[in-house]
């Protein structure tokens, strides 16, 4: 082989090599692709919602309550029936049966959301207003083109007659899709419609500030003591891998330790996030720890030595000059942990987390959900509708994972020193 | 410094939230998946009545609900559990060990399990029997119990199509599963298999609920909506589910008949469709009047309004009870009439 004929097999390979890399990239990011335009088109269209537009007018007939009643009265108050006379004159419909269809296209709230109307201004009786009533779900599905249309009556969930009124609505623009408020304000419920993710926000948020409380201050002094103070020996040594195998245990284990010591033996109550925030803590503890200890090792020792040589203790060295430059690196490894421990679903459904919580949790030992629990319990509803929420919270789940991770990129980006 | 100290008292606080008692004001709730989306529903209008707090409620399977609701009596155990059984002697045993000595029983309607298709599959109809022949892990073939050798349907009886054998199966823990075996597998096996492993010294309720494992089978998890998708996307397998699951998809399945009969409300009632069964939850008596709002929930579920055959149960797709039922299951709640355990 000639000297220029190796030379072009080197190019050759060279250009192999980068086709490889290339096509791997892209097979990478079609994958990415596919899964967020999936997740999108299913669920974007939840954050609208489909209402209907009707005339409510409050007959004090049908309401025991007059005019400027006060706020407990109002609550008080049966509203039920001025729902059906009112929600019945939506379409003309002949006789009780198809009255009792044209009431199942309003949500199971339409009681509350007229309450909650007269609640606003407590002088409408004898008056009539429009409201924007919450369709049900089935509505909902159709209006936003989820849900065929075109097939036998048997086989779809809506019948000919309750199509015959969604055209009338159609046609009159009495039906249009509004900004969908029920799903970040409302906790769970068995109608789509309904459902929310707000118990499961509050839920998450509470749990990871509780792992972030208990593990970050802990993985800090941890990795500190380890890296700045103590000495080299093979308890240490022991301790430093161990921490490595920790890292790698799976997360369920963390969930059936939690079930033994947290829930069996100190009886601290099951689905709240308190035990969540202590066994995502726990699991995150040494995740957290060995990125600690990376960025503390990253400073250069130059930095401990100049202040032990101007009189510092080792003390401060390590916490007037060491710390504070480590910290950019500390934080993003913080919240990288923090970001795996908010997606993280198999330790909490040991501890009971995986339950139907509809009130939204007002304090830590509350009964409550987590965000990607929610996306499990959903996924599992019959309801057609739960297909476009379970995507959503998806969507939503994504978006705190990648503006966390961008606060890490920042912070590091923005803080951190580069020894050169 | 400081903020190190600041660091260890938000450290100290959230130690203190652990010692800080939690005394329950809201029921808790346990048990089979198969009960859970009626439970829920109840729960939630029970919530939204206003009184009381809306009942929390865990998908835990019938027996784990059964393992948590007989650990003891207390605010830290469950105080209802769902069931899509009755209640084993085995674990009334527990209950009683631990201290849950009285429980009333509560028989909430009637599920049916349909064995479903995809809509673009041509209609079935299948008996007990072949449905066992087509799962069972050994049958009897001219008197002799041999591995499972069907591989199509037209090998189990000339007039089935002539078309692979594909089953998705629900796991053992399931509920689904457990009523499946009772229902289909027992009673669809033969005389002769049963005879055959009584000779044998085995257990021929055991022996014959066992599912074969060389692929024809395919276990789907505890995911019904998963399966619905599978079959949707392929017309030659077929799946069991909950009743309320195919009325929620009949756009996309349909349901094989069994002994000619095709899954329907009034079928399952009287159990002329041979696939159905009661379902249960159960209520710790020593809770009441401890945990709020337990009787007052017990008389929601057992409403006119809930469980009725125009009830907003039925709707979703619980077959209610047959009125003489009914009036049972409605005495047990209001006067809390406790089983025995013995």
């Amino acid at each position: 082989m000639t000297k220029e004929e190796r030379l072009k097999k080197r190019h050759r390979a060279e250009k192999r090599f980068r086709f490889y890399g290339l096509t791997s990239i892209f097979v990478a990011l079609l994958f990415v692709v596919i899964l967020v335009q999936n997740i999108f088109s299913k669920g974007s269209s939840a954050f609208k919602k489909t209402v209907i537009t009707t005339e409510v007018f409050f007959d004090q007939e049908l309401l025991e309550i007059q005019n400027g009643a006060s706020q407990e009265e109002i609550m008080e108050a049966d509203f039920y029936d001025i729902m059906i006379e009112n929600l019945i004159k939506a379409y003309p419909a002949k006789d009780r049966d198809e009255e009792d269809e044209l009431l199942k296209l309003f949500s199971g709230d339409a009681e509350i959301e007229i309450k909650k109307a007269f609640l606003n201004d407590n002088n409408l009786i004898g008056k009539t207003i429009t409201l924007d009533l919450t369709a049900s779900d089935d509505i909902d599905q159709l209006h936003k083109g989820n849900y065929p249309r075109d097939l036998p009556e048997e086989r779809r969930r809506i019948s000919d007659f309750q199509l015959v009124i969604y055209d009338y609505f159609v046609e009159n623009k009495k039906i249009s899709k509004n900004f969908n408020n029920y799903f970040f304000n409302n906790g769970d419920s068995r109608d789509p419609e309904l459902a929310g993710i707000g118990g499961a926000l509050v839920g998450s948020f509470y749990s990871i500030l509780i792992c972030l409380l208990l593990a970050f201050p802990v993985a800090v002094l941890a990795s500190i003591y380890l890296e700045e103070f103590a000495p080299k020996n093979k308890i240490t040594d022991f301790i430093e891998i161990n921490i490595n195998n920790l890292a790698a245990v799976p997360s369920i284990v963390y969930g059936l330790l939690a079930l033994q010591i947290l829930l069996a033996t100190i009886q601290l109550p099951r689905s709240t996030p308190l035990v969540a925030g202590i066994t995502l803590a726990l699991m995150t503890l040494p995740r957290i720890i060995i990125p600690c200890r990376a960025s503390l090792k990253a400073v250069p020792p130059s930095i401990r030595e100049g202040a032990l040589a101007v009189g510092a203790s080792k003390f401060q060295s390590v916490f007037h000059h060491v710390v504070p430059l480590a910290l950019p690196g500390t934080l993003s490894g913080t919240i990288i942990g923090l970001a795996q421990a908010l997606g993280e679903t198999a330790p909490l459904i040991l501890i009971g987390m995986v339950a139907f919580v509809v009130d939204i949790p007002s304090s830590p030992v509350d009964p409550s959900s987590s965000l990607p629990v929610q996306v499990y319990l959903w996924s599992e509803s019959a309801e057609r509708g739960f297909v476009e929420k379970t995507s959503a919270t998806i969507m939503m789940l994504l978006s705190f994972l990648i503006v966390m991770n961008f606060i890490a990129v920042y912070l590091r980006q923005k803080f951190e020193k580069r020894w050169n | 410094m400081n903020r190190l100290v600041k660091i260890l008292l938000g450290f100290l606080l959230v130690l203190s939230f652990t010692t800080t008692s939690y005394a329950r004001d809201q029921i808790k709730i346990v048990g089979s998946s198969t009960v859970y989306p009626y439970a829920t529903v109840v729960a939630e209008k029970f919530g939204k009545g206003g009184k009381f707090k809306t009942p929390v409620i865990e998908s835990t399977g019938t027996g784990g609900g059964m393992k948590l609701f007989c650990a003891g009596v207390g605010a830290n155990h469950p105080d209802i559990t769902n069931a899509s059984r009755a209640i084993k002697t085995k674990e009334k045993a527990l209950c009683e060990k631990n201290g849950v000595a009285e429980i009333i029983e509560i028989v909430i309607g009637n599920d049916g399990i349909s064995f479903a298709h995809s809509v673009n599959a041509p209609d079935a109809d299948f008996t007990k029997e072949q449905l066992w022949r087509a799962l069972a892990s050994k049958v009897d073939i001219d008197g002799k119990l041999v591995e499972n050798p069907y591989k199509n349907w037209s090998d189990i009886d000339a007039s089935l199509p002539n078309k692979k054998i594909e089953i998705l199966v629900a796991p053992p823990t399931s509920g689904t599963r457990d009523a499946w075996n009772s229902l289909v597998m027992v009673k669809g096996c033969t005389k002769t298999a049963k005879s055959l492993y009584d000779a044998e010294g085995k257990k021929a309720k055991k022996e014959c609920a066992k599912i074969r494992e060389d692929g024809y089978a395919v276990e789907a998890g505890e995911n019904d909506t998963l399966i619905v998708q599978k079959l949707s996307s392929n017309p030659d397998a077929y799946g069991f589910f909950g009743y309320s699951y195919l009325v929620a998809n009949k756009d996309k399945i349909k349901a094989s008949s069994i002994n000619g009969v095709q899954p329907s409300l009034e079928g399952i009632q009287d159990y002329s469709y041979p696939i159905a069964r009661p379902l249960f939850f159960y209520v710790k008596k020593a809770h009441i009047g401890v945990i709020p709002g337990i009787k007052e929930f017990l008389k929601e579920f057992t409403s006119k309004k809930a469980m009725s055959n125009r009830g907003y149960l039925a709707e979703i797709g619980l077959v209610p009870l047959a009125s003489d039922k009914y009036k049972v299951t409605r005495t047990a709640a209001v006067d809390l009439n406790t089983i025995k355990l013995k």
